[in-house]
């Protein structure tokens, strides 16, 4: 019998976005790798999520880098992949209510700018050029042409279908029970069901599961789940144009805080529903409906856009988002056990951290530079420290 | 006020169907404060329909077979509306049932339609809830069903029976399940000529199940009865076939039959052509259950593929304080709806008050037990065969909401990693229009090749922003 060796440089945990655009560039860049989920394609939290590519949430920092990298590619992959994919550079919108809100929202920017962002101040009464819906009496506001959209879903399955073209196997319905490591504590590939899977390198990322992929390999990482309600309207014609979000959203986002909060963003699709989302709320997994949720939702998107009243919403569904204490995802090699890679965690901002994500572990695997320096994303950065799922930082800026 | 959220009353009943109506009796019956909430304009559900006020109807009974069941309940539901022991919310579709969690008691959120078409916002609290959402038609589809003049079964029905109108003159009837010969039967008597009613299981598959029909000696009255009229209006029944494909431009015009093997797949060869300008089709009913699953109540697969509730013996559901009466825990028809709607009413009455269990209830019982082993056979009889997607080609629509054929669908499984109805859903938008998947969900499911999915439809029906927007706010 010929000894069995490995054929795959890589198995990936993950048939999300995320774990879709880690075999996406792996397979670019020659690896062989195994793409290997529990569900179908974007049967997480990437089918849940709304499909914002933002760089206007997000201030200067690390995360913002790889936003700026992931801006990039995804207009790179807009070219290559199927118009299915939805990607539309439709621009951010972000509203102040208030000279309070407008000043904070200008100094955000400020330094937003300074790391590559393109933002515009956009007058009160230019406002409505842009948006000729929204409320009336705004301070003002700022417009973020790199903002973009693409269908979530779609994206990942359509990432997983150019890697297959690659040579990416693809092991669907397939749940991982079991990392392998050999006695040197290598890791030497994945136990399903179905079989082993064997290669010299494994990569978390299982998103919002990702904690339990880490334990399976013998190692920690302090993922938990951040619920988030969207709110779907019957179709319309084109009532909203830009990603709209009034500025304290940008706030909520940096925020740990475990009570519910939410600043609806409200977009059009290209199918014809406007969706409002997200809330944000630490309650593990619930899957209960939230009409707190819900009732705070309807209200800000109906304060930005009064001609929303009397529309109605026909769906609601909500997910969970994987967010780590610092709200910064995972992503590289871990230290403690050798072979093994994460790429997860990235709350929110998943579809929109996806290529950047794909393109560094790429780079990772192969034994390269990457393009950003990852220590910012050490997968063993919370090492030693105590995780009772209550780990708050400011909510500032 | 009816509607002030702050009165709870014992028990809320969703659903003014023969499970509802029933049970809202009994229970006021037994002393219970009871509100019951209906999304139509009168008592009676989907079965129990009423020719619109305006058509001078005479005889709304002729059209049932079962008229005197309701009449008696919906004169004892008005007696009891009258002595304020039920409130009667018509016209009230309740979107989510949630748990307060200061209180433990329960509030419904419901749309109330005004005479004019305006909707506004009401919400009534309750110690207990019992769900008899009842059912809706499950549709499978072919090519040229979305043709104007190609009508639901139930819904050729529901036209006869609350507009006195019938879909056409010369209406095929086809699909598979009992309702369709009272279908054919009520369009007969109300003048249609109906060609032929197309099945496409085989009624000899009944033969099998004969202990329990022979304890349901009112269902083949019956079948007999529809049989004998069937006959007289020289209707013909074809089993095993059906109806693969609709013709017409701008209007169905004439239908293929096919007969079909055991897997429900076309026979090469056996294709006719029969004229008609209406096709009546249905197969069977699917629960319509997402109050509950979206309260986290447990279900099980039917013998004919859908998904019923698990109930235990006093029709409550895994959720302690829900229970559910009818359809929704496997489809039974009106008779065993009755039932379970008073086996329900004394079991709540008995949880919350300690009251007695009243005289009869052992028969209600042995009925119930009766009803739910012929409705079993029944489903395994009418369960759709695997092969029935062979009648689709890549270009009919599956979805028509979003416009979606089984072309797309067949490549989100094919190419893009789908293997479910959620997955496929997110990939092809099929189920996410207006009917949220109640019209294409059962052959989306089929076509992804996965078990029927648990209905998530956290709105239960379309709800204005501006009224969510005025809830009560609460803490969080």
């Amino acid at each position: 019998m010929v000894p069995k060796r490995h054929s795959l440089d890589a198995v990936i945990v993950g048939a999300g976005v995320v774990g879709a655009a880690c075999a996406y560039y792996a397979g670019r860049s020659g690896l062989r790798v195994a793409v290997v989920d529990r569900g179908p394609v974007a049967g997480g939290t990437t089918g849940a999520g709304e499909g914002n590519l933002l760089v206007s949430d997000k201030e200067a920092g690390p995360e913002l880098d790889l936003a700026l990298l992931s801006t990039r590619l995804w207009r790179d992959l807009a070219h290559v992949l199927p118009p299915e994919i939805e990607y539309e550079p439709k621009g951010g919108l972000v509203v102040a209510p208030d000279e309070a809100a407008l000043t904070a929202l200008r100094a955000f920017a400020e330094e937003q700018r300074k790391a590559g962002v393109r933002a515009r101040e956009i007058a009160p009464d230019r406002l409505y050029d842009l948006e000729p819906h929204l409320a009336p009496g705004l301070a003002g506001g700022f417009l973020y042409p790199q903002d973009a959209q693409v269908q979530p879903a779609q994206a990942a399955a359509q990432l997983l279908r150019a890697a297959r073209q690659f040579g990416a196997e693809v092991h669907l319905d397939q749940e991982v029970k079991d990392v392998l490591t050999g006695p040197d504590g290598r890791v030497r590939g994945v136990r399903t069901p179905q079989g082993d899977l064997l290669a010299p390198a494994v990569v978390n990322a299982a998103g919002t599961w990702g904690g339990e992929v880490a334990a399976l390999a013998g190692t920690s990482l302090p993922v938990l789940p951040r619920r988030g309600f969207v709110l779907v309207t019957e179709p319309l014609p084109r009532l909203v144009r830009h990603k709209v979000y009034a500025a304290d959203y940008i706030a909520d986002v940096a925020s740990g805080s475990a009570a519910l909060q939410s600043s609806a963003v409200v977009e059009g699709t290209a199918a014809g529903p406007v969706l409002i989302g997200a809330t944000r709320e630490r309650v593990g997994f619930d899957r209960a409906l939230s009409t707190e949720a819900l009732r705070r939702l309807a209200a800000q998107a109906a304060a930005l856009f009064p001609v929303l009243t009397g529309v109605r919403a026909i769906r609601t569904y909500h997910g969970f988002r994987p967010y780590l204490p610092d709200h910064l995802p995972a992503i590289g090699p871990d230290p403690r056990v050798p072979g093994l890679l994460h790429a997860c965690g990235h709350e929110g901002a998943g579809i929109g951290l996806a290529p950047a994500t794909g393109l560094l572990l790429a780079s990772a695997l192969r034994g390269e530079r990457t393009a950003l320096d990852l220590r910012p994303f050490r997968p063993d950065r919370f090492a030693g420290e105590e995780h009772d799922g209550e780990y708050e930082r400011g909510a500032g800026r | 006020m009816p509607t002030s959220p702050s009165e709870p009353s014992d028990l809320a009943v969703v659903g003014a169907g023969p499970a509802g109506l029933a049970a809202a009796v009994a229970a006021a019956d037994l002393g219970l404060s009871v509100t019951v909430l209906d999304a139509g304009e009168r008592p009676g559900g989907q079965f129990y329909r009423h020719p619109a006020p305006g058509l001078g109807a005479a005889r709304p009974e002729a059209l049932h077979h079962d008229w005197e069941a309701f009449a008696t309940r919906a004169s004892r539901l008005e007696a009891h509306r009258r002595a304020g022991r039920v409130t009667h919310l018509a016209a009230h579709h309740v979107w989510t049932v949630v748990r307060d969690a200061a209180t433990g008691e329960w509030l419904l959120h419901a749309v109330a339609s005004g005479p004019g078409g305006e909707e506004r916002p009401a919400a009534v609290r309750a110690r207990a809830v019992l769900l008899a959402t009842g059912a809706y038609e499950r549709q499978l589809p072919f090519p040229g069903w979305t043709l104007p003049g190609v009508v639901g079964a139930g819904g050729a029905q529901a036209m006869l029976k609350s507009g006195l109108v019938l879909p056409g003159q010369r209406v095929v009837v086809a699909g598979s399940g009992p309702l369709l010969l009272a279908v054919a039967a009520s369009l007969a008597a109300a003048g249609a000529t109906v060609p032929a009613v197309v099945e496409a299981s085989a009624y000899t598959s009944y033969a099998r199940e004969l202990p329990a029909l022979v304890r349901n000696p009112g269902k083949l009255g019956e079948g007999a009865l529809y049989g004998g009229g069937l006959l007289r209006h020289r209707v013909r029944l074809l089993t095993r076939h059906a109806v693969t494909a609709a013709h017409g431009t701008g209007r169905v015009e004439a239908v293929t039959v096919s007969r079909l093997d055991r897997d429900w797949r076309p026979v090469p060869g056996s294709e006719r052509r029969v004229p008609c300008d209406a096709l009546a089709v249905g197969h069977g009913l699917v629960p319509q259950l997402e109050l509950a699953t979206g309260l986290g109540c447990a279900t099980r697969r039917t013998a004919d593929d859908t998904l019923a509730l698990e109930l235990d013996a006093a029709q409550r559901t895994s959720v302690p304080g829900i229970w559910a009466a009818g359809e929704t825990g496997g489809i039974g028809g009106a008779q065993l709806a009755l039932t379970e709607g008073e086996l329900a009413a004394a079991a709540i009455a008995y949880e919350l008050h300690g009251t007695r269990r009243p005289r009869g209830i052992a028969a209600l019982v042995r009925r119930r037990a009766r009803l739910r082993r012929f409705a079993g056979a029944m489903a395994a009889a009418h369960r759709p065969g695997d092969g029935w997607t062979g009648w689709l080609d890549d270009a009919t629509l599956v979805c028509r909401c979003e416009e979606v054929p089984a072309g797309r669908i067949r490549e989100a499984v094919a190419e893009l990693g789908a293997y479910d109805a959620r997955s496929v859903k997110l990939l092809t938008r099929a189920g996410m229009g207006w009917c949220q998947g109640r019209m294409c969900g059962q052959a989306v499911a089929c076509l992804a090749g996965g078990a029927p999915a648990e209905d998530r439809r956290p709105l239960s029906c379309p709800v204005e922003l501006g009224h969510l927007a005025q809830l009560p706010p609460s803490a969080s």
